[in-house]
């Protein structure tokens, strides 16, 4: 029996592992009937591995959850689907080429013998719409002629066709437009009142404000603060989610007059984007690009690095142009970290030294031999200076946890010993402890050390992560449509301004 | 994090590592080959399958199958497949016999009369001819594949599966679709022929064939390339994820022409033991459907369609396997059926157990 006081969903002691990683640590969540909580946390928290759990996708390690009071086991995503749990995701999870209708009720088609009842799916279908105001949009439609925001509806009106009593919404709004948004909210509202349980996961805090009514934090796995919405300052919440002080997480040491010129870019324009941009990187200086996911920002730093045509203008690095191709670039002391871990920065299935060594290979053995001894022992040193956990060198990259994983992809640039760093999202993902030692790797690349034979590098840095670029860059320069800004001091920005100007309105 | 689940992941890490060592995984193999090759031997009557005859016999069988699956491990670990390999095979067989030919057919008679001069004074000289000319065609076309998967940006499968009928058309076509008979044995004939076992006393100091010693030094040369130079690194880095291979600065498409180009060679040299194997002749109809074998035996051995892994030892094992199991069930009288479901099975039952051990360490 469901009383006024059972919660429509509790979790208690959920904790899961995925080999050295501590994904989730014995995590409590309470959700009400007719209830928005909002659940926020950096990327990396274990939010989305504790929806998991929900969804039915991984079994925890320990820990139990109830539903309507009932113990709920779920044994994978259709089971949890079918006793009430819908989730909505980023990417939306449609087929595009089926039918409003057939998108809403897949899986429960109306079916006389096995033929399905099309009158019956209509009028099912039209119903679920009606339900949340959305009567206007036709069952018949192809899904992939619909809107970002309607296709998003058709989901909803998914969950509300099967009736569920959870609702899962993540980062539903970052492709939406701010009217789509408040229709998205009035719609949330509405499901509210019929007693539906809502996640809400987002990183826009202004928006949680507005629409939820409780806020939950994860931090590292772990649940470290929850409260009433109303009443709540943005700056505790931030505050519960870094877990830290600003200024400790990013260090900045002195620097000395910027160096030489290392790499020299004049109006790069390549196919779609970058248009037109020039930028300089100079020993000794970190140089920051701000903008918008799709501004541009990751096809300017693969031009440089050979991975892009280019159309027309003019790459120059340590002042020759040439071919560019990133074996060319690796031998002029140029290395990249891509933005995707997992599809272009690593290959997860080997070593942890064959990960490294990869870009140089040369002085691992006599003439084109590689010795494994060899390999292991060059990738050893930067294990350690690093402190990358794992059981040894030979380990399969797979195994490690994402920061550790980043700190691979890095390593791969000190092996190379290369003078110019391209970092796409550099910390992308990542656990707070590994973001502040590749802030302090950045730093201290950046300063070098003459003393001990280190000279200074450059470092051009990619994030879409405001107090990240404020944090550990010297100077700061903003993309927006593919167009790139000029470099300025980063005493001359601050978030609000760099938001502006990656709208375009500065 | 706490000391104690410090321990705890440190702990699980160090086990995983213990499973993911390659001689680990080797020797789990090659407990597969003892274990299958023990049961014919307990099975068939009269200790013949361990008979001196039969040991010698299943090398030889298995060797043609060895040789193309080289090549075939290192186009699987580089990612690709190569679906040529059989009719690269034949077409090595009917190049070899067709040179074989040149003398007595195609020569005018002044240089008939030279060329006969030679091969008189130098008998070898002319197989040797031969020999280069039938490697040299098969390296070309793997070297082509190569080039098409790389400049035509099309899947491995579908530019070999069309070159698997391009090259077997080119063999059939170059001996007139008839089998290529040389007018004279020449040494090329007894490469594989039985040493130890020989009724022929003054061959058993070569102890195995003389094809036999060229797979296995071919063997020890692909294993070195592949764990000890910068080409075998490269090779497992395409294989294992291309785009990363490219951001390091592998050179992508040149390793991959060079991986075709290798498993053509080997294909090649496969054909040398095919031709002495079905005695001297040019067969463009030989080696139909060697492809899937071979490629069955790389993945026996622990070869990853997706890329990224496998091993010339692993591959090797995977070619006896195969074998033993046709010899055996031939032996026990068996019917052909039930050899080839037999096998069917094992592939299955192998790579099943590959994948569990990969789920287990994930």
């Amino acid at each position: 029996m469901v009383g006024v006081f059972t919660p429509r969903l509790e979790m208690r002691g959920v904790s899961k592992r995925f080999g050295a990683t501590r994904a989730l640590h014995r995590v409590d969540l309470q959700l009400r009937p007719g209830e928005v909580l909002a659940l926020v946390g950096e990327n990396g928290a274990g939010k989305s591995t504790l929806m998991k759990v929900l969804s039915g996708a991984i079994a925890p390690d320990e820990g139990q959850m109830w539903l309507d009071g009932e113990l709920f086991r779920p044994r994978n995503p259709l089971d949890a689907r079918q006793r009430g749990i819908a989730m909505i995701y980023q990417e939306l999870s449609l087929a595009p080429h089926l039918s409003v209708m057939e998108n809403i009720l897949l899986g429960i088609e109306p079916t006389a013998g096995p033929l399905i009842r099309w009158s019956e799916m209509r009028r099912r279908a039209a119903a679920a719409l009606r339900e949340i105001g959305m009567g206007d949009l036709r069952p018949d439609m192809p899904v992939n002629r619909l809107s970002i925001a309607q296709q998003q509806i058709v989901e909803i009106a998914r969950a509300v066709a099967l009736e569920s009593r959870v609702l899962v919404l993540d980062e539903p709004t970052s492709s939406l437009s701010r009217g789509d948004i408040d229709r998205l909210f009035a719609l949330i509202r509405s499901l509210r009142q019929r007693g539906v349980g809502i996640v809400y996961i987002s990183h826009f805090l202004e928006e949680v404000q507005e629409i939820s009514d409780r806020y939950a934090v994860l931090r590292d796995g772990e649940l470290v603060g929850e409260g009433p919405t109303a009443g709540t300052p943005v700056e505790k919440i931030v505050a519960l989610m870094v877990g830290r002080e600003v200024e400790e997480l990013y260090p900045h040491s002195t620097r000395g007059d910027a160096g030489e010129v290392v790499v020299e870019i004049r109006d790069l324009t390549c196919a779609d984007k970058p248009r037109s941009a020039s930028l300089r990187l100079r020993r000794g200086r970190v140089l920051g690009i701000a903008g918008l996911m799709g501004a541009g920002r990751t096809e300017l730093m693969r031009a440089i690095f050979g991975l892009q045509p280019v159309t027309s203008g003019e790459i120059r690095v340590g002042g020759y142009t040439g071919t560019r191709s990133p074996m060319s670039r690796w031998a002029q002391g140029v290395g990249m970290v891509s933005e995707d871990r997992k599809q272009e920065g690593l290959a997860i299935g080997l070593t942890v030294a064959d990960n490294i060594t990869l870009p140089r290979l040369d002085g691992l053995g006599p003439a084109r031999f590689v010795l494994p001894s060899r390999e292991r022992a060059a990738a050893a040193k930067w294990v350690n200076r690093f402190s990358i956990k794992c059981a040894s060198p030979a380990q399969r990259v797979a195994a490690l946890s994402g920061g550790n994983q980043q700190k691979v992809a890095i390593a791969r640039l000190l092996h190379a010993d290369v003078d110019v760093l391209l970092l796409d999202e550099p910390t992308r993902g990542i656990d707070v402890g590994s973001k502040a030692q590749i802030y302090r790797l950045i730093d201290e690349l950046a300063a070098g050390d003459p003393a001990a034979g280190r000279p200074a590098k450059a470092v051009l840095v990619i994030s879409s992560y405001l107090p990240e670029l404020l944090g550990v860059c010297d100077e700061i320069a903003v993309m927006a449509k593919g167009r790139l800004g000029p470099a300025r001091p980063v005493a001359q920005w601050n978030e609000h301004q760099l938001m502006l100007a990656a709208i375009g309105k500065e | 994090m706490t000391a104690d689940s410090m321990n705890d992941a440190s702990r699980k890490t160090a086990r995983a590592s213990i499973w993911q060592s390659g001689w680990v995984h080797t020797l789990g193999q090659f407990m597969a080959l003892v274990v299958i090759f023990s049961l014919f031997a307990f099975m068939v009557e009269g200790g013949k399958f361990y008979s001196l005859r039969n040991l010698e016999n299943v090398a030889r069988q298995s060797a043609v199958y060895a040789t193309a699956a080289l090549g075939m491990t290192l186009v699987v670990i580089a990612g690709g497949i190569d679906l040529s390999a059989g009719s690269i095979i034949a077409l090595t067989t009917v190049v070899i016999a067709w040179v074989l030919n040149l003398p007595a057919n195609d020569v005018p008679a002044a240089a008939a009369r030279e060329s006969r001069y030679l091969i008189d004074q130098w008998p070898a000289l002319l197989p040797l001819l031969a020999l280069g000319s039938g490697i040299l065609v098969a390296t070309a076309a793997g070297a082509i594949n190569g080039l098409l998967v790389v400049r035509l940006r099309l899947v491995p499968f579908i530019v070999t599966l069309g070159t698997m009928m391009i090259w077997r058309a080119l063999a059939k076509g170059l001996a007139n679709e008839k089998d290529i008979y040389p007018p004279e044995e020449t040494w090329l004939n007894s490469i594989m022929d039985p040493t130890l076992t020989s009724r022929d006393a003054s061959r058993s100091w070569m102890l195995l064939p003389p094809g036999i010693w060229m797979l296995i030094v071919a063997a020890a040369i692909a294993a070195i390339v592949l764990r000890y130079t910068r080409l075998g690194r490269h090779i497992f880095a395409i294989g294992s994820n291309e785009n990363t291979a490219r951001l390091c600065g592998v050179p992508v498409e040149r390793t991959k022409i060079v991986v075709y180009m290798l498993a053509g060679f080997f294909a090649g040299l496969a054909g040398v033991l095919q031709f002495a194997f079905i005695s001297g002749i040019g067969q463009p109809t030989t080696g139909i459907s060697y492809e899937l074998f071979v490629i069955a035996a790389v993945v026996i051995g622990g070869g990853s369609l997706l890329g990224g892994e496998g091993s010339i030892l692993g591959s090797m094992i995977g070619a006896l396997i195969i074998t033993i199991l046709y010899m055996g069930g031939h032996q026990l009288g068996w019917r052909n059926w039930r050899q080839e479901a037999m096998i069917g099975g094992i592939i299955i039952v192998a790579v099943l157990l590959d994948r569990i051990r990969h789920r287990a360490l994930d």
